[in-house]
């Protein structure tokens, strides 16, 4: 079902029409509104009526993570806070959080991008939908929250957790629509398994995955497992929460809803703009919000834009789903490499523990790429044959899926740093 | 007629051998046999002990990756050619030895050779056949 015809449907000369009548607009609210905008577009000497053709969005400077750490708590806020009615934060993992501020039209504008999304995913009044996404300052407990009370669907408020009491809540409530990380809802299947509940009492339909990387294994699985349609769903705090983007029924690609959100694709190293179908970094401008505008923020996802219409019907851009994260790109002679993909192929190789350390070094001018894993009783052999096997095994795999050669190194269990909130897992060593 | 052995994967780290060790000192576990297999990044220590469940667990308990399974042991003659005997029926059997370590106690008396076919069962009827002396568990562990 498309939830809003007119903004999702529009021919290409519409969108580009709308797009940069308000995206005029936003820069010039966000020059007079927000110093931190007002001095950066002095210094690199543009002012908003230098913006006459969407093109010319290149031309304003990036704003960046820091940038907003910085401006911590309300310094980006382009509207005095009788006008902000709500405030959320992002984890702040490093560092200070993200403080985003919302006026009631933010928030508006927030619950008819995720009544697009949930719509996505087939949601309609008649729908359950239970949101174990946390509730909080998280965006993405109160964002689905919103987006379902829009369409008028159902909501169970369940927030993260409590596994036994969701798995009640699901076969009692019959809920058909499910909203968390995708790690959780594996969890959730497991815990579904081994409580040996009849799937026939399981009515979900499908679920938007988001707030985490996952692969198309994974979505395998999730199908599999749950019985349902497992669909992406993306979105950031500094530019809104989730609903910026939703995958549709095709599975290609999740639409992003730039008649709120302008998105462009960037070189991470050059920083120009690239064309669409080539990969890079995402940088997204918010064309309507008041709160908080952002001006090309750098996600530091790494995404392509595919372009042309959807057999869904809808024309909004799709992005594909993020690959990878900037910080942690690696360029090994001259290659890119993201450490994602090397642990998407680890996961697939039985035997390995699921943690791993990535070490660069450059012995004699050139790069070498160590990837130490753990071993477990299941590989161990006494012979040291099987072991060597094993090792070039992995490092084939890895080959395979990064077009590197790779050095294995077997390390004894728990020798290695855990992932409970962020492991560091590449070291590099090389002296740049 | 199979002796139980434990291997342990050994990381190529400084002192991780001797942690081993010393985790079965303090079990009062002690090593009859034992060899080491490197590699430039890890080793596989294998050994034989008085107590190789025993021995599994305490290394379990500190982390280390072990595995235990069967091996042969044979004695044999401390004189030039005494390993080689033994070997050539194998050898005759078309058996491949997989690995082997061999210890004496002392001079003079009976060595102890561990050793692994990649078929166990045939590398211990092949010997027996050829009146090789095999040994038990119990007459490792004892000497």
């Amino acid at each position: 079902m498309i939830w809003d015809k007119k903004s999702e449907c529009m021919t290409e000369k519409e969108r580009q029409r709308l797009q940069l009548e308000r995206l005029k607009k936003i820069v010039k609210y966000a020059y007079e509104k927000v110093p931190f905008y007002r001095k950066r577009f002095d210094k690199a000497k543009i002012k908003p009526e230098d913006i006459k053709t969407l093109k010319d969005i290149s031309r304003l400077p990036f704003t960046q993570k820091d940038d907003l750490r910085e401006a911590y708590p309300f310094e980006l806020f382009a509207a005095p806070l009788q006008e902000i009615v709500e405030i959320h934060t992002s984890s702040g993992t490093t560092g200070k959080p993200v403080v985003a501020g919302y006026t009631r039209n933010d928030i508006e504008v927030w619950s008819e991008v995720m009544a697009r999304a949930l719509a996505m995913a087939g949601t309609t009044k008649d729908d359950i939908v239970q949101n174990c996404y946390g509730y909080g300052l998280f965006t993405g407990g109160l964002g689905v929250h919103y987006g379902a009370h829009r369409i008028g669907a159902t909501v169970v408020p369940i927030s993260a957790g409590q596994t036994k009491r969701q798995i009640q809540c699901m076969v009692d409530f019959g809920t058909t629509i499910i909203t968390c990380t995708p790690s959780y809802s594996l969890y959730l299947a497991e815990a579904i398994e081994e409580e040996k509940i009849d799937k026939k009492k399981i009515k979900l339909k499908a679920g938007c995955f988001g707030a985490e990387m996952w692969t198309e294994r994974m979505r395998e699985e999730i199908e599999k497992r749950l019985g349902l349609q497992a669909l992406n769903i993306y979105g950031l705090t500094e530019i809104i929460g989730p609903g910026v983007a939703q995958e549709c029924m095709e599975k290609t690609g999740l639409h992003i809803a730039e008649d709120h959100f302008y998105p462009e694709i960037i070189s991470p190293e050059t920083l120009e703009p690239l064309p669409d179908g080539q990969k890079g970094e995402l940088v997204l401008t918010t064309l309507t919000r008041e709160g908080m505008p952002m001006i090309r923020f750098r996600t530091k996802d790494i995404t392509s834009l595919k372009r042309g219409e959807c057999k869904c019907g809808r024309t909004l851009v799709k992005m594909e789903r993020v690959q990878g994260r900037t910080d942690d790109m690696l360029k090994i002679r001259g290659v890119i490499v993201f450490p994602s993909a090397i642990e998407r192929t680890l996961l697939e190789i039985k035997g390995i523990e699921p943690h791993y350390q990535i070490i660069v070094t450059r012995p004699h001018h050139l790069d070498e790429l160590e990837v130490q894993v753990e071993v477990s009783k299941e590989i161990f052999s006494d012979e040291v044959k099987h072991l060597e096997e094993f090792r070039k095994k992995v490092e084939n795999k890895i080959e395979d899926a990064i077009g590197l050669r790779v050095k294995v190194t077997l390390m004894e269990p728990r020798t290695l740093p855990r992932s409970e909130g962020k492991a560091k897992r590449v070291i590099d060593k090389r002296q740049l | 007629m199979k002796v139980k052995q434990v291997s342990v994967f050994l990381e190529n780290r400084k002192g991780r051998l001797l942690e081993a060790l010393e985790a079965l000192k303090k079990a009062d576990i002690n090593i009859t046999a034992l060899s080491i297999a490197d590699t430039s990044d890890f080793g596989v220590l294998r050994m034989i002990t008085t107590d190789p469940d025993k021995t599994r667990k305490i290394l379990e308990k500190s982390n280390f990756v072990v595995k235990e399974n069967e091996v042969i042991a044979v004695a044999v003659e401390d004189r030039p050619g005494g390993l080689a005997d033994v070997l050539k029926v194998l050898n005759d059997a078309d058996l491949n030895v997989e690995y082997i370590y061999a210890f004496v106690r002392r001079s003079g008396e009976k060595a102890v050779v561990v050793l692994r076919t990649e078929d166990i069962n045939k590398g211990i009827n092949a010997l027996k056949k050829a009146g090789v002396h095999l040994l038990r568990a119990e007459d490792v562990s004892r000497l």
